[in-house]
């Protein structure tokens, strides 16, 4: 099961904060507590602890970035990139993965049980941001010992929050890795998440969040996600894979899943209600949206200078377009921030920061050797 | 490439290298591979920054631990700010460029001063198949065929001195190449390269 090059068997923990009168303020104005972060670590932390790297999730990941749970075939979700030898080097490293808060893979989201109500929090649970999630994964790395992160490295709402640490605690980065990602959510973004949210709260099973003791609104989970997965692919990269192939011989002149495209979604759907709550889906989605760093300076001159950037971005990543990866650049060099940026000619759409293995281990694995060699 | 090609390179390299300060800041327009830019880092210890715009070419220079922007030049110094660097430096890529002048221009905004090194046209071999061969010039430094050729411009070294004059801008340094030789006489007439210091004082 677990290969040479696997971090091998991994353990989720768990670490709790903001209790009592210590709850966390937040964005909106309201406070949290007590907080739960689920997060797993791979490799071991140096004695001075400057080999530390926070790898952040995307919207539907989680705190199982590497490595296999015991009795459990998949490996976790960025497996191809973090391990021995691979380009986040758990020999060399110490890695960080934690489920950001509002999620539902352990950390503390809308699923969690209020304290005050003893019932889950549903929709009094607070909105959260971008910006609220890197509040708690800084209190985290905190509790660790970690002083400075020699980088924050993520894709997709992950770069959001790689870009977000540089903006909130510039002093505890040494290197920020933002893929396939964007300095503010555009409209086009915004429309997606809206269309996904009204899929979930148009189904009578939500109730206005209130569905814990029943069944979650799987309907409308399962059709935001198969909206997600189209934004995920590209016109090529479905070609390839499904082009107009029919699964079975003829067409059954009826609504049944005749073409392969309809039956993947239909599955990749139907397989997301099984782990995603449905609440999580809205307030993640939210936060991504509230995301706007373009209107802030989040490079404030001179106090930036020694924090390293490798951006990517993606070719046909038709969500998070290159521009956006562009417009990253731009506010780096308008502030004389060294970069390094590349834009790989992927055809795999969005996907690519999954699925793009050999360039992008190639770029992170030197950019970090760099970063490493010249710590302070 | 050529074995000449390569002595060429390493005397142009060895010569901007001697024109750069150490501990300066400099911008490399068109790294390619980073060489240069390495050997900056490693000789004068410089704070290094390239653009290329060729992918394959951008993990080498990853490779090397150098910072290179995955751009086009035409577009992309437009966002840094006025003298971000003490040396901007266009070796061999100033030729491929389709707005020639607004990039010059633009490199003379963002860096102190300005590296600029080019393939000299009317070297006489040129000029030689041009009026007896009644040909489209193939030379060491120009090696490329009329149909194949990435480059858009094709100046002398006196056009550049000229167009320096006209537009204002001062010639700290210039050097004339020749294979692994520095060219003294008549550089326009035996020169392959031609590198130029230039800066522009506002």
């Amino acid at each position: 099961m677990a290969k040479d090059n696997s971090v091998g068997i991994v353990k989720l923990k768990y670490y709790t904060f903001a209790q009592g009168a210590d709850a966390l303020g937040l964005d909106s104005g309201q406070k949290l507590g007590s907080i739960k972060v689920a997060y797993e670590t791979y490799g071991s932390l140096n004695a001075d602890k400057s080999n530390a790297i926070l790898i952040t999730h995307a919207f539907s990941g989680d705190a199982h970035a590497a490595g296999y749970y015991a009795g459990e075939k998949r490996p976790g979700w960025w497996d191809d990139m973090i391990g021995p030898a691979k380009a986040i080097d758990t020999v060399k490293y110490f890695v960080i993965c934690s489920n950001v808060i509002g999620g539902c893979a352990g950390s503390t989201g809308p699923a969690s049980i209020n304290p005050k109500t003893d019932r889950p929090y549903g929709l009094e649970f607070p909105l959260i941001t971008i910006a609220d999630m890197v509040r708690v994964e800084k209190s985290l790395i905190e509790s660790l010992g970690i002083k400075k992160l020699l980088s924050v490295c993520g894709g997709s709402m992950g770069g959001m929050q790689v870009l977000q640490w540089v903006a909130s605690y510039s002093e505890m980065v040494a290197s920020a890795i933002p893929i396939a990602t964007t300095l503010k959510h555009s409209p086009q973004q915004i429309a997606f998440d809206e269309v996904g949210r009204q899929a979930v709260m148009a189904d009578s099973d939500w109730k206005k969040g209130d569905y814990y003791e029943h069944t979650q609104p799987e309907r409308g989970l399962a059709i935001a996600r198969m909206i997600g997965h189209i934004t995920y692919m590209s016109d090529e990269s479905m070609e390839k894979k499904f082009s107009r192939r029919l699964k079975d011989a003829e067409y059954s002149f009826s609504f049944a899943s005749d073409f392969e495209v309809e039956g993947y979604l239909r599955y990749r759907g139907d397989s997301f209600v099984k782990r995603f709550d449905a609440n999580s889906y809205l307030y993640i989605t939210r936060a991504m949206d509230y995301f706007d760093l373009s209107e802030v300076n989040i490079f404030p001159g001179d106090r930036m200078m020694n924090i390293k950037f490798l951006v990517i971005a993606f070719a046909s990543d038709w969500l998070y377009p290159v521009y956006q990866s562009k417009n990253i650049i731009r506010t780096l060099k308008h502030n004389n921030i060294d970069v390094t940026s590349c834009e790989i000619k992927s055809t795999y759409g969005h996907d690519a920061f999954l699925l793009e293995v050999r360039e992008q281990s190639r770029l992170i694995s030197h950019f970090l050797k760099g970063v490493y060699e010249n710590r302070k | 490439m050529k074995t000449e090609n390569k002595i060429r390179q390493r005397l142009d390299y060895k010569v901007i290298c001697d024109l750069v300060a150490p501990k300066s800041s400099v911008l490399d327009l068109g790294c390619g591979d980073g060489e240069l830019l390495h050997l900056l880092s490693k000789e004068k210890h410089v704070r290094g920054q390239g653009i290329e715009i060729n992918e394959k070419e951008i993990y080498k220079c990853v490779e090397k631990g150098l910072n290179v922007l995955h751009g086009d030049i035409d577009t992309e110094l437009a966002e840094y700010k006025d003298k971000a660097f003490d040396y901007v430096i266009l070796n061999q890529s100033l030729q491929q460029v389709i707005y020639l002048e607004q990039v010059l221009l633009n490199a003379l905004r963002v860096g102190k001063k300005v590296i600029v090194g080019f393939p000299n046209f009317t070297y006489y071999k040129s000029r030689l198949q041009l009026f007896f061969l009644g040909r489209t010039p193939v030379t060491e430094a120009l090696p490329y065929k009329w149909y194949q050729t990435p480059n858009l411009h094709f100046l002398s070294l006196t056009d550049f001195i000229v167009f320096c004059k006209e537009e204002k801008v001062e010639i700290i340094d210039r050097l004339f190449l020749k294979d692994d030789k520095i060219i003294k006489i008549l550089p326009n007439l035996f020169a392959l390269n031609g590198i130029f210091l230039i800066e522009r004082r506002i």
